[in-house]
This record gives structure tokens, sequence and C-alpha cells, in this order.
């Protein structure tokens, strides 16, 4: 008469130190939603038993055979409460086979199935409910591949809505477009690149001499150009850089944009370039879209929006460097004709910029580490 | 984002557990054991209450047979089923009686010290004369360091049921708060007197073993657990006579004790230990493996692992700072010896000796004595 509750007892004061007990009920459910939508579906033997009974032969042993011949209604059981959705529409999963496999606390049943979508576009989500009405404790343990998304299912969320990661245009567009803006408002080496080459935009060779452009449309026009140019050609050479197409040592890379840095500031001193503005824009600029090339590759790609991704990022780069040109030129204008902008700030400044530069060059040729930027 | 990391390195660690999934060459290949599935009386229960959900004693009896499965098999899914029959009655404010018992069992096994409380003076209020729900509440007073409270409940269980597993309670109780000597005397002579068959006797032995080994009476205390282990060897039991061979440096008895133990982490834990010190190939897979269960662990919310975690970071991964804080977290939630001793070790090790001080501050008022943390407990000048 004693035991019912003394067993309890020895529950309740057992478990506290042995709470950190043999694992709670998970099942891991892996989803591939780029290209052909696929699952995978590893779900505990122990949870099967209980929910739909697999020992036929009721000696305590799960084998092979038995859980064969409930494969069926396995599949029909899980799919039938797992809802993915996209867009609009439900789908419909599909087995595809089914196998076994081992995780730390048991056997697991392996259910490999297809989904097929009436939507093939719109934001992909999941409902989940296996098990919770048997077991409230049982957790869902989603991974999404791809787009390295993952969620813990429980009855309080069973839920998960995943944006859709082959489709989202405007997103690829936002995130690469910032990282864009960001990479051309740290790259100093590409601010001097295009300082230097703005800061004689104001003005105009004559006769060996600079001198200060008469109107603002002339000048708005050179930087216009300038600007272009350079965007153009690095778009370009990082197109080329990130589809494969040319591959170039990354210290080659980063000192030969130190050179150009040194080229452009050079010339601002003592014109030697056999072309004006735009075409040393763009001449020069051809080597920084390698540079850039190295930051997307880290950044990481997606696979199907390598356009989009690109488009982004140059039209960050192109935003980045508007915001330095509507920040110098005017300024620049208004100063052409003084003699601050002429000796200080274009002798003086290109100077200063060329022996960064050189500083650069000899750094990253080298291989060496004394440049605080 | 970064609960989205986490759940993907722990999967991605789950993944490299689980190798590639096969088909079994053979339909004979035995996958999984589970005694549970042979027993017909269960099934039997399983399809009477599927007849009828909303007949009571009959979903409360197989709530209570699947507690009792999960404590032998160490296994926290029944616990989950048994939660999942009880469901027409679970969310009431005022269930049934033995539904709020279950419940308050059931919430006390996911350290909801509070709920379960708050049930168990349910029920109690219904029924003053209930004496699983004095012993229950004892224990879970007891796991919270509330002594005077814990001894009104074991002496008001012992009024309604005297019996060996009454006097353990007391005497559990008495040695936790100045009086180990009376109490070992009194359970000693209570577990001497019984007969080899009395029910308990197993786990006042356990209690016995545990007050003995407090008091730094090492050899008594091994002569107990070695009786306990021949009877019924839960997972607590394993677990304290575990710590008790680690204490005195046996580590590879730790091994043989535990060869083929899967159920528990908390045994799993003590393997890790015992295979680290004997310097064996396993313990790298086994501490992978307890990195898995607390980081899913956390990942689902549970905060039943704490001291185990706090334990597991000092000793085996080797960081004393982030043991120091999971070894606080959880003496939040219990104050039991084990869990003061988590404190204490952590502090000792990160050299933190403020945080030690709520603990040494509670071992005094309660006036424990623990032969194992009086050498945490000195000051480190005093250190010889």
């Amino acid at each position: 008469m004693t035991r019912p509750y003394v067993l309890l007892a020895l529950l309740v004061v057992a478990l506290p130190a042995a709470a950190a007990a043999h694992k709670p009920s998970d099942s891991y459910l892996t989803l591939r939603l780029d290209g052909e939508a696929e699952g995978r579906w590893d779900i505990a033997l122990r949870d099967l038993e209980h929910a739909l009974g697999l020992d036929a032969d009721h000696d305590g042993a799960i084998t092979w055979g038995e859980l064969r011949a409930r494969h069926e209604a396995i599949a029909a059981y899980a799919l039938a409460r797992l809802e993915v959705a996209r867009g609009k529409g439900v789908c419909t999963a599909r087995t595809l086979e089914q196998l076994v496999d081992r995780h730390s606390d048991g056997a697991y049943s392996v259910l490999r199935f297809a989904l097929d979508c009436p939507d093939d576009a719109g934001p992909w989500s999941v409902g989940y409910r296996l098990f919770f009405d048997l077991d409230p404790t049982h957790r869902g343990l989603l991974r999404i591949e791809g787009a390295g998304a993952a969620a813990v299912l429980s009855p309080e969320r069973p839920t998960f809505e995943l944006a859709s990661p082959g489709g989202d245009v405007w997103r690829t567009l936002r995130e690469y477009g910032r990282e864009g803006v960001w990479h051309i408002w740290t790259g100093f080496d590409h601010l001097l690149f295009l300082l230097a080459l703005l800061l004689p935009a104001v003005m105009r060779r004559r006769g060996g001499e600079w001198q200060a452009v008469e109107r603002l449309p002339t000048a708005l026009g050179e930087v216009a150009r300038i600007v272009t140019a350079f965007t153009v050609a690095h778009s370009l050479t990082l197109s080329v850089a990130v589809l494969g197409w040319v591959a170039l040592p990354t210290r080659w890379v980063e000192a030969a944009i130190a050179a150009t840095v040194v080229l452009a500031a050079a010339n601002n001193l003592r014109p030697f370039l056999p072309f004006r503005g735009w075409l040393v824009a763009f001449s020069l600029g051809l080597i920084h879209g390698f540079g850039f090339a190295g930051v997307l590759v880290d950044l990481g790609l997606p696979g199907k929006e390598l356009a989009v991704a690109l488009f982004g990022f140059n039209a960050g780069v192109e935003l980045g460097q508007l915001a330095l040109v509507t920040a110098f030129v005017p300024l620049a204008f208004l100063m052409r004709e003084t003699w601050l902008y002429r000796r200080a700030v274009m002798g003086a400044g290109s100077f200063a910029v060329a022996a960064i530069a050189l500083a650069w060059l000899v750094e990253r040729g080298l291989g060496l580490g004394f440049m605080p930027f | 984002m970064h609960r989205s990391l986490l759940v993907l390195v722990l999967l991605a660690s789950a993944g490299t557990v689980a190798a590639e999934p096969f088909v079994p060459a053979d339909d004979a290949v035995v996958l999984e054991r589970l005694p549970s599935a042979a027993d017909p009386e269960l099934r039997a229960l399983r399809e009477r209450l599927e007849r009828q959900p909303d007949d009571l004693r009959l979903a409360v009896g197989l709530a209570r047979r699947y507690l009792e499965i999960g404590r032998r098999e160490g296994d926290p899914r029944w616990a989950g089923y048994a939660q999942a029959v009880l469901a027409p009655w679970w969310d009431r404010p005022l269930p049934p009686a033995d539904v709020l018992l279950l419940r308050a069992t059931l919430r006390q096994n996911r350290h909801d010290f509070d709920r379960a409380l708050a049930d168990l003076t349910l029920v109690l209020r219904m029924d003053p004369r209930h004496a699983q729900a004095w012993l229950t509440r004892a224990l879970i007073l007891q796991v919270r360091g509330d002594y005077g409270a814990a001894a009104e409940s074991c002496l008001a269980f012992q009024r309604l049921r005297p019996s060996l597993l009454a006097t353990a309670c007391i005497a559990g109780v008495t040695s936790l708060s100045g009086g180990a000597e009376p109490a070992y005397r009194l359970l000693a002579r209570a577990v001497g007197a019984a007969p080899p068959t009395t029910p308990d006797r197993s786990w006042a032995l356990t209690t016995l073993a545990e007050i003995a080994e407090r008091l730094g009476w090492t050899d008594l205390a091994e002569r107990h657990y070695r009786d306990a282990l021949a009877g019924e060897r839960d997972v607590y039991l394993l677990a304290a006579y575990a710590d008790f061979l680690l204490d005195a440096g046996r580590p590879g008895e730790v091994m043989e004790l535990l060869d083929g133990e899967s159920r528990a982490d908390a045994l799993l834990l003590r393997r890790a230990l015992a295979a680290r010190r004997l310097g064996l190939p396993e313990a790298a897979d086994l501490v992978r493996d307890l990195e898995d269960r607390f980081a899913a662990a956390r990942l689902r919310g549970e905060r039943t692992h704490l001291g185990a975690e706090s334990r597991f970071t000092l000793q085996l991964l080797g960081r004393p700072a982030a043991a120091l804080e999971l070894a606080l977290e959880n003496w939040r939630l219990q104050r039991e010896p084990i869990d003061a001793r988590r404190v204490l070790e952590a502090a000792r090790a990160a050299g933190d000796a403020a945080a030690a001080r709520p603990v040494l501050d509670q071992l005094a008022a309660t006036r424990l004595e623990d032969a194992r943390l009086e050498p945490l407990a000195r000051r480190p000048e005093e250190q010889p």
C-alpha cells in the first residue's frame, strides 16, 4: 500500500540531482529550400514507439524489419503534422526514402522527402506539431540549409518564417549596397585616389599650368566624368574578378592600388600622364575593382543573386563616392581661385597624398605593417 | 541571430555525432531496446485511456506508470508523456488532488519549485492528511535550503505514515541543519531494525551514506553505498557513489560502476570526469557529447542542469569564470550541499572570494556540517 507514493517520493528526490537526465525528446528537421525543395527529418524510435507502436512482437526490441513494416505509417503520421508553405500555397510532401541514423541518445528514423509547392515565389513558413499532443516537452530542431537559419519549435512557438532565400532581390540589393558604401568609406586608399582625382577637377590645364575653371557646370561635368569613369572601371574589374575570369594575388592588388594613388597625386603636381581627368580615373581605377572583389568574396556571395549583389555593391560604392564628391566639390569650386587652393590644397595636399600612398606602396609591396591605416 | 547561430552549431555538432544515415543490412538488426514496449499492462492501460481520455482514474494511473518508467530508465520524455496524459486537467487552477500532486511532481522535475510548492499547498488545503503531499513538500523545501519548514513537513508525514522513509526524511533534514551525528544514529538504528525487504531501504541507505560522507566517516559511507547498490541502483545513487569514488581518487572504479550506463547526463558527466582523470581516449567523446547536451538544454530553455554544467565547465573545460557564473545561477534555485560546493569550487578556481560569501553565510546560518566543504570554506590565508 505504501508503494505508489513511495515510488513517487523517490522520483521526486532522485530527479533533482539526476535531472540532467537522458536527453528529452527532440526531432531534427533539415530543409533545403533553394532549387529543389527537400527535407530530412530524424525522429527518435522511442517517440515513434510511443506514438505509433513499432514493436510488433512486443519483445522490447525494435528491429529494422519491424521499423520497415511501419514506414508508410510513420511517413503519413509525421508529414501530416508538418506544414511547409511558400507564398500563399501549401506544399505537399512526397516521401523519397527512409533510413536509420544513430544520435547520441539512440536510433532515429530518417525520413527524406521532397516538397512540391504551388507558388514558386514568396516567403517560406514552417508549421510543426509533431508529438506535441503526446509530449509537450518535445521540441523540433529546425535547420534551413543554404539560408543559415535555425529554430527550436515548441508548442508555444510552433511556426517559423523565413524570407525567401532565393528571391528577395530588394533585400540583397540593400545588404550589398550597404557593404559597398561601408567599404568605400573605410577604404582610405580608394578615397584618397578619388580625392587625388578630384583636386584638379575645378582646374584646367593651360599651357603647362593649372588655371581655375570659369563656370560651375564645367567643373561639375568634369567631376561627373571622373567619378563615372572610376565607377565603370572598378565595376568592370570587380565583376571580372568575382566571376573568376581573372584572379590576381591580393598583395599585388593592394600594392597596385597604392601605386595608382601615388600616380594620380603625383600627376597633380607635375602632369606626366599622357591623358586627362577621366581617362586617368578609368585606367587607374581598373585596379581598384580587384581590391573590392576580395571584400565581396569575404562577405559571401549568394548563389542565385550574384548579379544583384554585384550591382548593389557597385551602387553602394558609387553612393559612397557621391557623398565625398558632394562634400568636396562645392568647396573646391568656391576656393579654386585662391592661392590657398592652388598651392596649399592642390599642391601640398597632392604631395601629402602621394607621400601616404608611397608609404602604403612600400608597406604592401614588402609585406610590412607599419601604417596606422 | 545568436540563437540561430547556436542552434546551427549544435545541429552541426549533432551532425558529426550522427554520421550518415544508413540502411541496416538485415531485417533482424536490432535498432533500439525499449523494455517498456514489451509491457502488456502498459499497452492495455493506454488503450483504455485512449477510449476514455477524460477518465481521471485511468489518466492518473497511467501518468504514474509513465513517471515510474521515466525514473527507472532515466529518460525525461516520460515526464512529457505523463503531462500529456493529464492534459484535460493540466491548465485548471484547481484540478483534482491526484492531478495536482502529479503536476507538482512534474514541475518539481523542471525545477519550477515555486509553482510546485503552490500546487502542494493547494493539495494540503483540500486534504491536510495527504501524506504524499507532505513528503514531496519536505523534499522540495530541503532542496531549497528551507530546513525548518522541511522538518515540519517531514514530521507531518511521519505522523501520517510512520516508516523508514519518514525517518530518512527527518534524518536528512536534521543532518543538514547542525544535527548530523544524532541524525546518523537515528537513521542507522532504523535501517538496522528494518527487515531487508522494507521498501525504500535503498533510499534510506543512500541518505545514511550521504550523512556519513558529510561527517567525514568515509569507511562507513562506503559500506552504506555498497549496501544500497545491492538493492535498487537508481541514477541518484549511482551519481552519489561515483562522486564519493572521485573524491577518494578512485576513478577506475567509477568507470566500472558506470560501465554501460547511458541513461542520464548526470552519469555521463561522472564518466567523463573519471575518463579524463585516467587519461582515457574516450574522454574527448564524452566531453563533446556533454557539450551538446548542455547546449541543447539551454536552447530549450531548461535550467535543471546548471550545477552539472558548472562542474563540467570548471573541471572539463577549465573555465573558472564561466563555471562560477553557472554555479551562482544554480545557487539561486537550489541550496543543497552539492550546489554550495559548485559555487565554492568555482569561486576558488576563479580567485573570487567575494562570490563565495553568500554561500558561506548560508552554510554558517544553517550550521551545515560537510567535510567536503570545509577545505573550500577556509579562507585562502588559512590554507596549509
